[in-house]
């Protein structure tokens, strides 16, 4: 067998995604515009499917900080916290998410992969368990792997469900720790926290919290879904990312645990690769201030929320159950979706298609995400047409066919 | 014979669990192939790796075990199945 041959089913389902007209997962983007608008293959198109949930990519104060940081501290680290030592932003971004999130630790990783990856990994070894939402972020399930941990998987969102399994294991001596998200990232679901926290208090389990698409989107302040579920001091562990609301790169873990430094000297997703260069160590520190300071971004963030789902579940499209930042129509067949993508792009909007296995329960999706820099005319344009599209191809039925229907 | 019957009579036998898979796995099987304990579970079946995962949570709420996802990848037969789920069933 050739070296790359087991891959043969991932190729073909690949080639037939690009057979319905452009490659999902290689968009060329020219030229970035402004938060909310790039130019793809020499056409303007409207971004809504970047993540993007604050829109600080291009905020002035968060370039300037950038700028900044990399004519006073040079543009790389060039090597790992414990090699190359912390600069003094490192630390002070530390600081700055420890006291936003009212924990006492917090470690800054390269990215929200690796802090998964850390996090996981270390905190539970040999004779632990971890135990997974089933629809967990590939980060969650590559955690495991790099882990010793032996892993159990629940069913999603379902206490009841993450009950028994920790039922079946209650007679192991070893430490348990229950991962699950605050908006998963495909469904655009959010955990029952409340529920997960009874559950593991009664097993007395560990639970992290990966707040990689809620940070910055919900609960007063944007400490996520923590904060609105009013849980955050049953939470022992939090993850984030800064690639989505925070508009640059890096990821963080923050606790409360006592002996949470000898993870800088055992956490070897940590250890063993380059620091956040100063620049964007300069700017996260930026978008946090300026989350702090202006919550009110959160709120143009849902009022735009809003008028995607709503505009979208009214020309009859099937949605996520929960409304927020991450807007999923849901397409059952693949392959319509990919088409249904393409058009899309044509017609000047980007979302994100999204395939299964990758996707739960084997739906295919055209997973947008809302940005609070939207304007409510680049929102309705994208739902127009999405809407046009979805017509075209008869995903969803004219309004007076489905009026007629109901009657 | 029907599955309340195959509960009660044979369950806890590795008979009777490899009966209880194939059952479960019927919706995966590729044509005319009728599924033994050789069946290769990634191969022979049309499953992905996310019904692997998603039979497996199955197989734990019939079987009441724990079957961590460690073990999955050493998991390649149908037999080998039901001899994993038979061993933390007797803890042999
Ligand atoms: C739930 C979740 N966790 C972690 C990550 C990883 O974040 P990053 O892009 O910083 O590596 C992502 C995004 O890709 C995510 O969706």
């Amino acid at each position: 067998m050739g070296l790359l041959d087991r891959f043969k089913t991932i190729r073909e389902v690949h080639g037939a995604v690009k057979a319905c007209g452009a490659d999902p997962f290689g968009v060329k983007m020219d030229r970035i515009v402004s938060a909310t608008e790039a130019v793809i293959e020499g056409r303007p198109t409207i971004l809504c499917g970047s993540n993007n949930y604050l829109g600080l990519t291009f905020d002035p104060d968060c370039i300037a900080a950038a700028q900044r940081a990399t004519e006073e501290f040079g543009t790389g680290t060039t090597g790992s916290r414990i090699a190359n030592g912390s600069y003094f932003c490192h630390k002070a971004l530390e600081t700055d998410l420890a006291d936003f999130y009212g924990k006492k630790h917090c470690m800054v990783f390269t990215t929200g992969y690796q802090a998964n990856l850390g996090a996981i990994s270390t905190l539970v070894g040999p004779g632990d368990f971890v135990i997974i939402d089933a629809d967990s972020h590939a980060s969650i399930y590559d955690a495991c792997k790099l882990g010793s941990a032996t892993v159990i998987r629940f069913r999603h969102n379902d206490p009841v469900d993450l009950d028994k399994r920790l039922q079946r294991i209650a007679h192991e001596p070893g430490n348990k720790l229950v991962v699950v998200e605050g908006i998963y990232s495909m469904l655009g679901d959010h955990a029952p926290l409340k529920e997960f926290v009874e559950v593991k208090k009664k097993h007395g389990a560990y639970i992290l919290v990966d707040e990689a698409h809620s940070m910055g989107v919900m609960g007063k302040t944007g400490r996520g879904l923590l904060e609105q579920e009013g849980v955050d001091a049953d939470i022992d562990f939090v993850t984030g990312t800064f690639s989505k609301s925070m508009g640059a790169i890096g990821g963080f873990l923050v606790s409360d645990h006592p002996d949470f430094d000898i993870l800088r000297v055992a956490c070897r997703p940590y250890m063993f690769t380059a620091s956040m260069p100063p620049s964007l160590v300069a700017s996260v520190r930026a978008s946090l201030a300026k989350l702090r300071a202006h919550p009110e971004l959160m709120v143009r963030l849902w009022r735009n929320v809003d008028t995607l789902y709503h505009g979208l579940e009214a020309a009859g499209f099937k949605l996520g159950r929960q409304k927020g930042p991450v807007v999923a129509v849901h397409i059952n067949d693949p392959a319509l979706a990919a088409r249904a993508w393409h058009g899309l792009l044509q017609n000047g909007v980007y979302v994100n298609l999204a395939l299964p296995p990758a996707t739960p329960s084997g739906t295919a999706l055209l997973r947008c995400s809302v940005c609070a820099a939207h304007s409510t005319e680049q929102l309705r344009r994208v739902t127009d047409v999405i809407t046009k599209v979805g017509l075209e191809l008869g995903i969803i039925a004219d309004r007076s066919v489905r009026i007629a229907a109901a009657e | 014979m029907g599955t309340a019957a195959i509960q009660q009579s044979s369950a806890l036998t590795k008979d009777g669990i490899f009966v209880e898979i194939a059952r479960l796995l019927e919706r995966f099987r590729a044509g005319e192939a009728t599924i033994t304990s050789e069946t290769v579970i990634a191969e022979d079946l049309t499953m992905d790796s996310l019904q692997v995962m998603d039979l497996m949570m199955e197989l734990e709420d019939r079987f009441d075990v724990s079957i961590p996802l460690n073990l999955v990848p050493e998991i390649a037969t149908v037999g080998q199945l039901a001899d994993t789920i038979y061993a933390s069933k007797t803890g042999a």
